[in-house]
């Protein structure tokens, strides 16, 4: 019986997976040339650089191009693996496990770096600072914009009337990434769970992805966001004006937006070329508006490390306490 | 001739490098398997801590089991091959967290951590499981916690280690082989050394050998050294016997023979004097033989102990010239010696002598009469003496054979000699390092080369 209604549960998953798409886009081809469906966790307009210049040299091949958020793309790959030939997401722990658990392709003979890397299985392609977004003007007023997080608790505490409702951050319970980022930052240090009580206390807004954060803090809506990916407001100039990007100083959470070949695919040629287009130095720097990997040696803070105790935070009992923590924190019972 | 089977070198080579290769392979095997061992164990030493950090994560709150997965316990598992990681927590019999069909071992009573290899998702894992009991207000909750990790790293590191051992374990061999051939020709060079000594010691040499050898070899020396002096004793002692019957047989002979001579002067009827002049004929044989004997027992003797002194060839044949002219004068018979200088050379005068007087003897008694005999003396290449006369010469096909002891040629019937004349020429020649040389002349005719 159990069996039956878990039947019909992975059926309804794969029949609304059907639908829950964010955005799905043919990139088209040849009509007889070979398919690629690329899942991925980055909105389509900016990653479709990315696609048009790797058909600038695989003309033949069609390009599909479904998006969905980290968590929900995770699910929906899981139940049926051999649908997707690629899987593109942010949320560095669901890919790292997927490729644990054997669903990865390995490619070999990348000159990729290795720490920029997993089993030959999982590559990272680009480095995106967790960042703090701000609306200039509700800021203008005070003596300097915050720089750390801990600055932020300070201005949030001293004016708690003007951000009440006007701050945002990642449902960690939605969002794959925003679990990844929350993760890491409580483990980097307490600061994080102060500064999730202050914007609990503050009644803050949660939301799915980036994307909408940053829609809501251009329409005025909010006027500061936490853990919202730098890469997302630096891609849109018009905005430059009225909201500053921060990325706080003390320790930036970098994370690194991962691709994997699925073992699964029946056709698996065209990912892989996909792939090494994609992880080819000077990619993602010429292609796109997604910062590329840092240089060895570089100042750059070093991006969450692609290890194997990623998957701590996704263990059962551990993500159970993680979530409820936060909700304590960030929830405020009334 | 000597029956060989097998080479004492060779058998002691591949004995050394069977060994040599034996003992590479056993080495071989053996420090990979004990590094497989260590390998394993440093393996499960790091999945036990993680077990046991996992372990020590759960408590019970409001009855419920929490785990606070520490991140350490992944980390830990860190390799250079990133090595996948499964895990599975149970609480008493049901999966809290982790993958559900990894496999698990039964519960053990004793607490203590278990290791078991298995397969899992396509691959080989190794599986640490641990359990612990947790006493609530008022439950007994047992958890246990399985960590699996894949062996890519230490595949990797044992790959490494048996690659070095490997060639640990050639370059031994190699360096056994060397050894071994070294060993060998150093074990089998007292043998050589022996070989190349007895080897090169002149015909009559049957001295002990007196050089340092080692151990092992004493008992076959010693029995050379003992077959050598009772052959030298038995020689002599023959040589002796032989030299000693043939001078109490020649003084007998010689009364004989000038008894004969005066009967021969006495008897009248022809018949008696045929029988009494064959009669003296096969005396004088006899007696020539006896006397040859004692040439060549007195040759021998001091061939052996060679006493060379500076001489010159030219006059020694010319003086023994001088004394058988008399003799060649009965058969009409010319002797010429043709010499231009001196010709010094050093040597044994009396044995120099006796080995030319026996080759001109031998041209005189083969001459027909009213011919000559021409002896050349030159001094180069070697000092050489070549006596050629106008006789029939040396049967072809015998030539080879014909300085051997008492041999003679088939034309010989009817002409006096022992067969030693030719042994004792050659005879003296080798002992001083010499040749003797037998041929005919092609206008006709017997030519000796004699030269020192």
């Amino acid at each position: 019986m159990r069996g039956f209604f878990a039947l019909i549960a992975i059926f309804q998953a794969t029949l609304a997976g059907a639908q829950d798409w964010e955005d799905m886009r043919v990139f088209s081809g040849t009509p007889d040339g070979p398919e690629l469906r690329i899942v991925s966790s980055t909105d389509t307009s900016v990653f479709a650089p990315f696609i048009t210049a790797y058909q600038r040299a695989n003309p033949s091949v069609t390009v599909e191009y479904l998006v969905a958020g980290t968590a929900y793309l995770d699910d929906v790959y899981r139940a049926a693996p051999e649908k997707y030939d690629l899987v593109i997401s942010s949320a560095m722990d669901l890919q790292l496990k997927l490729a644990n658990d054997g669903f990865a392709l390995p490619v070999t003979d990348t000159a990729h770096p290795d720490w920029a890397q997993w089993r030959n299985s999982l590559f990272g392609f680009t480095a995106e600072p967790a960042a703090i977004v701000i609306n200039r003007a509700a800021f203008a007023d005070l003596p300097a914009t915050p720089g750390t997080r801990q600055d932020l608790i300070n201005v949030l505490r001293a004016h708690p009337d003007r951000f009440r409702g006007k701050v945002g951050t990642y449902d960690v319970r939605q969002s794959g990434l925003g679990y990844l980022f929350a993760t890491q930052d409580a483990r980097a240090s307490e600061t994080y769970w102060r500064l999730t009580e202050v914007m609990g206390a503050l009644n803050a807004q949660l939301y799915c992805c980036s994307g909408d954060m940053i829609d809501d803090l251009v329409r005025g809506d909010l006027l500061v966001a936490y853990n919202v990916l730098g890469s997302y407001a630096a891609a849109r100039p018009e905005i430059a004006d009225h909201l500053e990007i921060i990325l706080p100083s003390e320790f930036p959470t970098t994370m690194m937006r991962t691709a994997l070949v699925s073992r699964h695919s029946s056709n698996p040629e065209p990912a892989i070329a996909f792939l090494r287009h994609l992880i080819a130095p000077g990619t993602t720097a010429t292609s796109s508006s997604l910062p590329g990997l840092a240089q060895p040696n570089s100042s750059e803070p070093p991006p969450i490390a692609m290890e194997i105790a990623l998957l701590a935070y996704l263990d059962t009992l551990k993500r159970r306490t993680f979530i409820r923590e936060w909700e304590n924190a960030i929830i405020q019972k009334p | 001739m000597v029956q060989i089977s097998g080479s004492l070198r060779r058998r002691l080579t591949w004995t050394l490098i069977g060994g040599a290769a034996g003992l590479a392979v056993l080495v071989y095997a053996f420090v990979r398997s004990y590094a497989t061992e260590i390998a394993q164990q440093g393996q499960d030493n790091v999945l036990q801590a993680s077990v046991t950090s996992v372990l020590d994560a759960a408590v019970i709150r409001d009855g419920l089991i929490e785990v606070d997965f520490p991140y350490a316990s992944f980390s830990m598992l860190e390799t250079s091959s990133d090595d996948r990681v499964f895990y599975a927590i149970y609480q008493d019999d049901r999966l809290v967290s982790g993958y559900p069909d990894l496999p698990r071992p039964a519960p053990s009573p004793a607490m203590e951590t278990t290791f078991q290899t298995g397969a899992y998702n396509e691959t080989l894992v190794r599986i640490a499981t641990g359990s612990r009991t947790l006493i609530g207000a008022d439950t007994r909750i047992t958890i246990s916690v399985s960590m699996a990790q894949t062996q890519d790293s230490l595949a990797l590191t044992l790959a490494g280690i048996a690659r070095n051992v490997a060639l640990f374990g050639t370059a031994f061999f190699l360096l056994a082989v060397a050894l071994s051939f070294w060993a060998t020709s150093t074990a089998i060079g007292p043998l050589q050394r022996l070989t190349t000594s007895v080897t090169r010691r002149g015909p009559q040499d049957l001295s002990p050998v007196t050089q340092p050898i080692p151990a092992e070899m004493a008992p076959l020396v010693g029995s050379l050294n003992n077959l050598m002096q009772r052959l030298d004793y038995s020689l002599s002692q023959s040589e002796d016997f032989i030299a000693e019957a043939a001078h109490r047989v020649r003084t007998p002979l010689a009364t004989v023979r000038s008894h004969a001579e005066t009967m021969l002067q006495k008897v009248d009827r022809e018949e008696n004097r045929t029988a009494l002049r064959s009669m003296i004929r096969a005396i004088d044989e006899s007696s020539r033989a006896a006397g040859q004997l004692l040439d060549h027992a007195m040759i021998t003797f001091r061939a052996d102990h060679l006493e060379r002194q500076p001489l010159f060839l030219d006059a020694l044949v010319r003086d023994l010239v001088m004394r058988l002219t008399p003799v060649a004068d009965m058969k009409d018979v010319d002797l010429r010696v043709h010499c231009a200088d001196p010709v010094p050379c050093s040597g044994d005068p009396i044995l120099v002598q006796n080995a030319v007087r026996n080759l001109i003897d031998n041209a005189l008694k083969y001459s027909p009469a009213e011919c000559s005999i021409d002896i050349t003396v030159s001094a180069s290449p070697r000092p050489r003496i070549e006596v050629r006369d106008e006789g029939p010469g040396f049967p072809v096909d015998e030539m080879a054979g014909l300085s051997s002891r008492f041999a003679r040629g088939r034309n010989a019937t009817g002409i006096i000699g022992s067969g030693l004349g030719l042994t004792i020429a050659r005879d003296v020649a080798t002992a001083h390092d010499g040749t003797l040389s037998l041929g005919n002349h092609p206008e006709g005719g017997a030519c000796v080369v004699f030269s020192l």
